[in-house]
This record gives C-alpha cells, sequence and structure tokens, in this order.
C-alpha cells in the first residue's frame, strides 16, 4: 500500500512539472502582454498590477494592421474548407462504404495517397495552377487546396464509420422506395461523431497554416491571421509590447476551438490513427 | 461477385466531387510538378525535356550540392532529435495517464496544448523567451543553477539546429502522447492485473506486457514523426528566416526547397530545379513509408497471430 502511494506522488510530480513546462511559456507571453514596457523588462514574471497594466500593445496592433480583416480571412478560409472537406468526403465514403463496382478498392487507395504524401510537395505544381486559373490572392484558391489536403483522411475515416452502420436500416429505406440520395441523408447523422472528429482534426492544420498564405495569397487583402501575425512580428521585432500583444491574440483562437472540440480531436487523432 | 458493366450514376455522383478536386489540386499539381523536375530552360527560353539531370545537378555541382547536402544533413539530426527526446517522453507521459490517476484528463488537455497552435506562434514565443535581451531564459537558468551555460542559443552556428529541434519537440510532444495513451487504454485491464497480482513490479509490467503490446504504435509514431519532420518548414522559417540562419546552420529540406522555387533576394526563383527539390523530398518520405508498411507493419501482423 506505501509503495502504491509513493508511485500516485511520483506520478502527480512528473506530469505536474511537464504540465508547466508545457504551459509556461504560453502563460508568460499572455501575462506580459499586458504590462508596460518597464515592467515587461524589470519584472517578467510579474503579474500585470495596476501600476504596470497597459494595453499600449492592443492599441499599435489596431492602428497599424488589419487584424479584424486577417481574421476574417481565416475564418471564411476555414469554414467554407471544413464544410467542402465534411460534405465531398461523407459523399465519397457513403459510396465506398456501400457499394460493391469495379475500382472500388482502386479508388479508395488513390484516395489515401494524400495521407502520407504531404501536398506541399506539389507546391510548385500548384501555384502553375492557381496562376492559370487566376486564383492567387483569393480565398477561393487556399479554400480549394485545403479541401483537397483534407479529403484522403476524411473519406478514410469517414469510410470506416460508414460501414459499421447497420445494413438492415439501409434496407428497410430502400423498400420504402427510398432514392440511394435519400439514403445517404439517412445515414450522415448516424455517422455525427465521426464527422465531428473529422471537423476537429481538419479545422487547426487549415487555421495554423502559413505555407499556402504566404505563397498564393500574400497580398494584403487576401492575409489570413496566420500570415498577418508573421508578417507584423516581423516588422514590429523589437516592440515588445506589441509582439506579445500579436502573440496573445493569435494563441486565443486555436484554444478556444480547443476547448470546445478536444473531445473530437482526441476522437478523431486516434481514428486516423488504427489502421 | 464482381458486378460487371458501367458504373451506376449514383456512384459516380458521390464520388465525383472529392475525386475531382483532390486530383485537381493534388495529383494533378503533384505530378506536374515531378514532370517539371525532368525538365529545364531551353535556349530560346522554353521548357526542354532534360531526363534526370537536374538531380544529377543537385546532388553533384558545387553550388547546389553544398546547400543541399547540408540541409539534408541538418534534417536527418532534426528527426534524430525528436525520435531521441519527442517519442520517449510522449512514451513516459502516455504510461503515466494511463495509470487513471485522479485529474489526468487535466493534464492531458494541458500537455496537448502547446501542439495546437501555429507554430508559427511557438517559434516567436520562444524566440523571445531564449532572446538575450530580454533574459528570461538567463533568470530561469540561474535558478535552476545553470546559469554560466546559458547562451543566445539560436544565434550560435553551434546550437541553432539543436534549439530549434527541441522547440519542435517542446511542441509535439502531445501526438505520440495521445497516440500512446490511446493504445494503453485498449490493452485489457485483466492482463495487467494478472501480472499485478503476480507480483510483478510497474516497470517490469510495462516493458513486458504493455509496451510490446503497443508496437503497432511505436511504429506509426515513428513514420508520422518522419513524414512531418521531412516536410518541416514554418518554425525555422518564423524564427529564423528563409535564408535559416545562423550561415544555413538550421536549414532544412523544407527552407531550401522554399528558396529554390520562391527565390529569396539575390537568389531568382527557379520553378525547375524546386520541383527537383521537391522530388528528392517525396523519395525520400516515399522510402519511409514504405519501410514502414511493408517492413514494420507487416511484421507486427506476424507476430500478432
Amino acid at each position: 500500500m506505501q509503495s502504491r502511494f509513493w508511485s500516485t506522488v511520483s506520478t502527480h510530480a512528473v506530469l505536474l512539472a511537464y504540465s508547466v513546462i508545457a504551459l509556461y511559456p504560453v502563460l508568460l507571453t499572455i501575462i506580459n502582454s499586458f504590462k508596460d514596457r518597464l515592467a515587461i523588462f524589470g519584472s517578467p514574471f510579474a503579474f500585470p498590477s495596476p501600476d504596470t497594466f497597459t494595453l499600449d500593445g492592443y492599441q499599435t496592433l489596431g492602428s497599424s494592421a488589419h487584424f479584424e480583416l486577417y481574421f476574417l480571412n481565416s475564418f471564411v478560409v476555414t469554414a467554407s474548407s471544413l464544410v467542402l472537406i465534411l460534405i465531398v468526403s461523407s459523399m465519397a465514403a457513403f459510396a465506398l462504404a456501400e457499394y460493391k463496382f469495379r475500382f472500388n478498392l482502386l479508388t479508395a487507395l488513390y484516395l489515401s495517397i494524400g495521407i502520407m504524401v504531404p501536398i506541399r510537395l506539389g507546391t510548385v505544381g500548384i501555384l502553375r495552377l492557381t496562376v492559370d486559373l487566376h486564383l492567387v490572392n483569393t480565398l477561393w484558391g487556399l479554400i480549394l487546396i485545403y479541401t483537397a489536403q483534407g479529403i484522403p483522411l476524411a473519406v478514410f475515416i469517414l469510410t470506416t464509420f460508414m460501414r459499421q452502420v447497420p445494413k438492415d436500416l439501409k434496407d428497410a429505406a430502400r423498400i420504402d422506395g427510398a432514392s440511394e440520395y435519400r439514403i445517404y441523408l439517412l445515414i450522415l447523422p448516424l455517422v455525427r461523431p465521426a464527422l465531428g472528429s473529422v471537423l476537429a482534426i481538419s479545422m487547426l492544420p487549415i487555421w495554423n497554416d502559413l505555407w499556402f498564405p504566404l505563397i498564393l495569397a500574400p497580398g494584403e487583402a487576401t492575409k489570413t491571421l496566420i500570415l498577418g501575425a508573421q508578417t507584423f512580428l516581423g516588422e514590429f521585432v523589437n516592440d515588445y509590447n506589441a509582439v506579445l500583444a500579436a502573440l496573445t491574440l493569435a494563441i486565443l483562437p486555436p484554444v478556444f476551438l480547443y476547448m470546445i472540440f478536444a473531445r473530437q480531436l482526441i476522437r478523431g487523432i486516434t481514428a486516423g490513427a488504427v489502421k | 461477385m464482381r458486378k460487371r458493366g458501367p458504373i451506376p450514376i449514383h456512384i459516380l455522383v458521390f464520388l465525383g466531387p472529392a475525386v475531382l478536386i483532390y486530383t485537381a489540386f493534388m495529383i494533378y499539381p503533384l505530378c506536374d510538378s515531378l514532370w517539371l523536375s525532368l525538365n529545364n530552360k531551353g535556349i530560346n527560353g522554353g521548357q526542354i525535356f532534360v531526363g534526370i539531370q537536374n538531380y544529377l545537378t543537385l546532388f553533384s555541382q558545387e553550388q547546389w550540392s553544398r546547400p543541399f547536402w547540408n540541409a539534408l544533413r541538418n534534417n536527418v539530426l532534426f528527426f534524430v532529435i525528436h525520435m531521441a527526446a519527442q517519442n520517449p517522453v510522449g512514451l513516459l507521459l502516455a504510461a503515466l495517464l494511463a495509470r487513471r490517476i485522479r485529474g489526468s484528463s487535466i493534464y492531458r488537455t494541458i500537455i496537448f496544448t502547446p501542439t495546437i497552435l501555429s507554430v508559427v506562434i511557438v517559434g516567436f514565443i520562444w524566440k523571445l523567451i531564449l532572446n538575450p535581451a530580454w533574459g528570461i531564459s538567463r533568470t530561469l537558468m540561474t535558478i535552476v543553477g545553470l546559469g554560466n551555460l546559458d547562451a543566445p542559443w539560436l544565434g550560435l552556428e553551434s546550437t541553432a539546429l539543436v534549439t530549434l529541434s527541441l522547440i519542435s519537440v517542446w511542441q509535439n510532444v502531445g501526438i505520440p502522447m495521445m497516440l500512446f495513451l490511446a493504445a494503453l487504454i485498449r490493452i485489457p485491464d485483466d492482463l495487467v492485473e494478472a501480472a499485478r497480482v503476480d507480483g510483478a513490479s510497474g516497470w517490469k509490467i510495462f516493458w513486458r506486457i504493455q509496451f510490446p503490446l503497443i508496437l503497432p504504435t511505436v511504429g506509426l509514431v515513428a513514420v508520422l514523426t518522419f513524414v512531418g519532420n521531412f516536410n518541416a518548414f514554418e518554425l525555422i522559417y518564423a524564427t529564423q528566416g528563409a535564408l535559416a540562419g545562423p550561415n544555413f546552420a538550421s536549414d532544412i529540406l523544407g527552407t531550401f526547397f522554399f528558396r529554390t522555387f520562391f527565390g529569396y533576394q539575390l537568389q531568382p526563383a527557379d520553378p525547375f530545379m524546386g520541383s527537383t527539390v521537391a522530388g528528392v523530398m517525396l523519395i525520400i518520405i516515399l522510402i519511409g513509408v514504405l519501410i514502414y508498411s511493408f517492413g514494420w507493419q507487416r511484421r507486427q501482423q506476424q507476430i500478432q497471430f
């Protein structure tokens, strides 16, 4: 019993220590973003006090970059890509799970190439294509690329779940004269947990991406939040107030999404991994 | 029985959108890029087929080969540090979380937090913390008694790459942790309980029972780390810039690829050589994935039966 107690205590000690390592740099950033310059350098570990509290950094941010616009762009790109991923992937997954047809296995394999091969390696081709299609510096270009990037894993996860839907249900609907499209709509709510997982694991890579916005949509009107933050941080590198404020604002959206979707995210990571 | 004849129209309707978008924006550009890597600028400005000449240039012509081998060497070290630090730490944390102590879901949530942040933001946070002008790292190192070891790690050629690798480890340790944890939880309680009743220590139970059962996940984590590392870019770009300083000490294939096809400062953009670098990265990643799926995964299946 004694040794069981000490093993629990040491487990807590290690996990607590690592939690501090994981969270401290983030907290330090947030805390200091609310302090004046003197306090940032003089007592970086202290919480802001009434004497040291300031919103200078956030004001610099508001006056020198269009963060509302960047935020809106990120939101439009992420939300549109996710909707497209969920619609087209669930349709494809339904076909792969439901019907026996020639090329079924081949199509599944073809779609799964993208699970392991990063889409980035085709960037030179993507850049040429977006130039030809006049999609450079448009949000549509980003949306279509992120949709293509998200499809492989989404189809893979959704196919697995759609196979588990009982056959009786679909056959009953067919006897009642439902069309195949109707049956797809009938199945969709039944795989809601899987759709949630796909949503959660596809969301952050799109929101957090720097590569494609940097290469395909660097214009002021189409900058995403991460690209906007990156440019801003580079320009204001010596203005600690502004940099810390920008970092804090950029931390908030993913943390917010994480708080809402933590369960789906964890399930999604596991579902994608069980191959 | 396979059905013969044309595929029913509704199946095409279901598959069409996904296959079209995926083909147009992923597979076609990848193939286009591979094709470009076999071409180069002709004398009249047009495009001519040159076979594997670009690859030979990349491997052996001083102007290309020096940065290429440098980036590849750095990338290998980047990967080795992840394998040596990120995955064992992830496994340790998962093993502790699997003990189902009180509050373990809170620990799990906290430790996973850095993983959800953008690499750009993580890079900048650490850049500030390690900046001697702010002095955070010096103060913390002094507290634990290592004050004399403090140095501008990101600015020194000898330490920049290792420091960046460890920042990346700090951010990504949550992924192996989650995967290992999911695998550990799937192990039936009876197995572990039976061993405990027989008097086996926690250490012995872990290495003799739990670890062998999660070997498939070990392979998966390794291949995911491999693909992620040989495709990395953002962390280096955000903290050190496209030139991956100091003096290219932190240059990896992703940053080298970016400079080559996009151009940077005095270096003109070169889509042909850029595609060639991407081609090499693709080959490296495919080799890793093939070793995993045909070597590791197949052997695991044999063990299971």
